[in-house]
């Protein structure tokens, strides 16, 4: 039923499991010693690294886990690949880095800070499980999964008003969504008669099963349907009306998480579902992504320009990425997922919208947490998230403003930082697939960007500041900073090993091609 | 379908409508709870004529008989709510509602009218067999994660709720 080879492979997901149950009880035993926080907060990170060295370890397998005794040769519910693997890495490096940044934060805000490290921990197992999950029940289950950490977390500073009001919304929209993907789950099992992904690719791929009969109809519902789960967890448009507010109440490292981790995840899912269950329906569900992306982006960022709020003007800013994002979606092209070589099939230089993705979201990491690593240090320091609060931090901070800057320049896709190497790939995706109107879409948006990029950089650069107090950061995050700051560079200078880290991740396990 | 059948149906399908327009209607959150009763016993009527008994004993044994108490128990230890039953339980949007319904009745009926091919296999009298069988086979890795689930939601409540 279970064999040895798939506890090896599942191997980070055990970590994390035992790891953060551990931590939970640990902090019962600790409750009476001074020195808990700080235990609790290196056990968990040990936990994480280890997590991430036996996720990095498993670089090239591609195994499909759990079978079934009784037909063994039938993919199970889960799969370790290039893709899984890529996912994990993204997931356990957004939680050690926001982990870094809030160890002192949840200090003094609430009296849970034992269960804040274990369900981190918790989040990042839901987020490696959305990222390998091959049957809808596992994707749905790690999905609500994910959603159920993200509300106790977004909802975590108990006597703060606007934080239980973003984690109501949040749960109230969430539960909705979550019935709409049950209902577009059910639709496909339905028509296909299978909830394992690789069953119903190989139903449609049968000419004599579905294709013709009146079944075809329910399709492109169920196609919607899952959208709308997974556009919930990503915040795209008309899926995002929760971020705002849950953005703006959540404890500020845990809007950091929000805006990258669950977003990764959900794309993962998202790609892995659609390439993996539906690809003879590239066409239908490429054509939705094309008009959500276009939405998604403009709304993103014209409704930012008018925001005063920080965490709130930059959740619009992340609803709008999300959408440059969903161009390479759009751009995807399945035959390079399923292993050919990018080039073999049609025009000489081929750039493959996954990739494109990939390297996307690797580079949105490290800017955004980045980004957000300042904010949280402002909050923390100086207790404020409004534009005012950044007055003058060139001259109370100078090296976070520097950083700071470099982030948005990267959030832009201003060269030679990470976010140019990841724009360039989408927009080039989307091009080579002749998407001309996205792309010009994408980059009229990215020109309004600039104007409320630039409204936080003024703020920082030329106002005086109210009080002219130098800021002094704590050490774990100085060296969070260091990392998105090191790293959003060293994509942009070296981008080479970096896109072929993102060419290897897209092959998934057994994606059936349209001959 | 048989007369008698339909008309059983039918009564079951009015029972499970009014008791889903009595939750989102009625005047305090506790009468909404009880009406949640009738409700989930209409759908386990249902599962009855959808000859599927097993399902049927276990909406009864969890929905009706777990969950809508502890809903209700929950509402009981609620203070506020129980002490003001003035306050509106829903927002009186019915347009919006109409509009949300509407459209969920279009997708419903293209649903029904499909060609569904009926099976020709008798269902299985009792699939509990089947079912366990599927919990511990292809199925037992969400079946596991719902426990973490479980654990997680447990650990959450308790950091929201607790004095």
């Amino acid at each position: 039923m279970v064999s040895g080879l798939d506890f090896q492979l599942f191997l980070p997901e055990t970590i994390l499991l035992v790891g953060g149950i551990a931590v939970l009880i640990a902090d019962l035993f600790l409750r009476e010693r001074a020195d808990r926080e700080t235990n609790l907060a290196w056990v968990s990170l040990a936990i994480l690294v280890a997590a991430l060295v036996a996720s990095a370890a498993q670089y090239g397998v591609s195994e499909s886990l759990f079978r079934s005794s009784a037909d063994p040769v039938a993919p199970g519910a889960f799969v370790v690949d290039g893709f899984t693997t890529f996912f994990r890495i993204i997931a356990i490096l957004t939680t050690i880095i926001v982990f870094l940044a809030s160890v002192e934060y949840v200090r003094g805000r609430t009296a849970f800070r034992g269960e804040f490290f274990a369900l981190m921990i918790f989040s990042t197992l839901a987020m490696t499980l959305m990222a390998g999950s091959t049957d809808l029940v596992m994707v749905i289950i790690s999905l609500e999964f994910l959603s159920i950490t993200s509300y106790i977390l977004t909802g975590y500073l108990r006597g703060n008003v606007k934080s239980n009001e973003g984690a109501v919304k949040y749960f109230l929209y969430g539960s909705i969504t979550t019935a709409i993907t049950f209902y577009g789950a059910s639709l496909l099992f339905g028509v296909a008669g299978s909830t394992n992904l690789y069953d119903i690719a190989a139903r449609f791929a049968d000419p004599t099963a579905i294709i013709g009969t009146p079944l075809m109809s329910l399709v492109l519902p169920a196609i919607i349907f899952l959208l709308a789960g997974f556009g919930f967890k990503i915040a795209l448009v008309p899926f995002h009306q929760w971020s705002p507010d849950a953005y703006e109440g959540a404890p500020t490292p845990v809007t950091a998480f929000l805006s990258v981790g669950p977003k990764a995840a959900g794309f993962a899912m998202l790609l892995r579902v659609f390439a993996v269950a539906l690809p003879e329906f590239t066409h239908e569900w490429a054509a939705l992504m094309i008009g959500v992306a276009m939405v998604t982006m403009t709304l993103g960022n014209i409704v930012a320009l008018s925001q005063t709020n920080v965490k709130r003007l930059l959740a619009y800013s992340s609803i709008a990425q999300a959408g440059y994002m969903l161009i390479g979606v759009a751009g995807v092209s399945v035959a390079n997922i399923a292993g050919i070589a990018p080039g073999e099939g049609g025009a000489g230089l081929a750039i493959d919208g996954t990739a494109g993705v990939l390297l996307y979201i690797l580079a949105y990491l490290f800017t955004n947490l980045g980004l957000f690593i300042g904010v949280i240090a402002v909050d923390y320091l100086a207790g404020s998230d409004t534009l005012p609060g950044y007055a003058g931090l060139l001259r109370r901070a100078p090296f976070l403003t520097v950083a700071m800057t470099i982030f948005f320049l990267s959030l832009v896709g201003i060269p030679p930082t990470a976010g140019f190497i990841g724009k360039f790939w989408v927009f080039g995706a989307a091009i080579q697939n002749q998407l001309f109107a996205l792309a010009a879409v994408g980059a009229i948006n990215g020109v309004i960007s600039v104007v409320y990029y630039f409204r936080i950089l003024k703020q920082m650069w030329y106002e005086a500041p109210a009080d002219p107090t130098p800021l002094r950061l704590p050490g774990t995050m100085n060296a969070a900073l260091w990392i998105c700051l090191s790293l959003t560079l060293l994509i942009g200078l070296f981008p080479a090993p970096f896109i072929e880290f993102a060419n290897q991740s897209i092959h998934m396990l057994g994606v059936f091609v349209r001959s | 379908m048989n007369v008698f059948l339909t008309s059983i149906f039918v009564i079951v399908s009015v029972i499970t409508l009014v008791g889903a327009l009595g939750v989102v209607m009625a005047r305090t959150v506790f009468a909404s709870g009880l009406w949640l009763i009738l409700s989930f016993a209409g759908v386990a009527g249902l599962y009855v004529l959808l000859e599927a008994p097993f399902l049927a004993a276990a909406q009864i044994l969890i929905y009706v008989g777990a969950v809508a108490v502890l809903i209700l128990f929950a509402v009981m230890l609620t203070r506020r709510v129980m002490g003001d039953p003035g306050v509106s339980q829903n927002n009186s949007q019915w347009g919006a509602a109409a509009v949300v319904a509407a459209l969920m009745f279009i997708v419903l009926s293209l649903t029904s009218v499909q060609n569904w091919r009926p099976s020709t296999e008798s269902p299985p009298l009792l699939a509990v067999n089947a079912l366990g069988e599927a919990f511990l086979g292809p199925y037992l890795l969400p079946f596991e994660i719902v426990s973490v689930v479980l654990l997680v939601a447990l650990v959450g409540a308790i950091i929201l709720a607790r004095e």
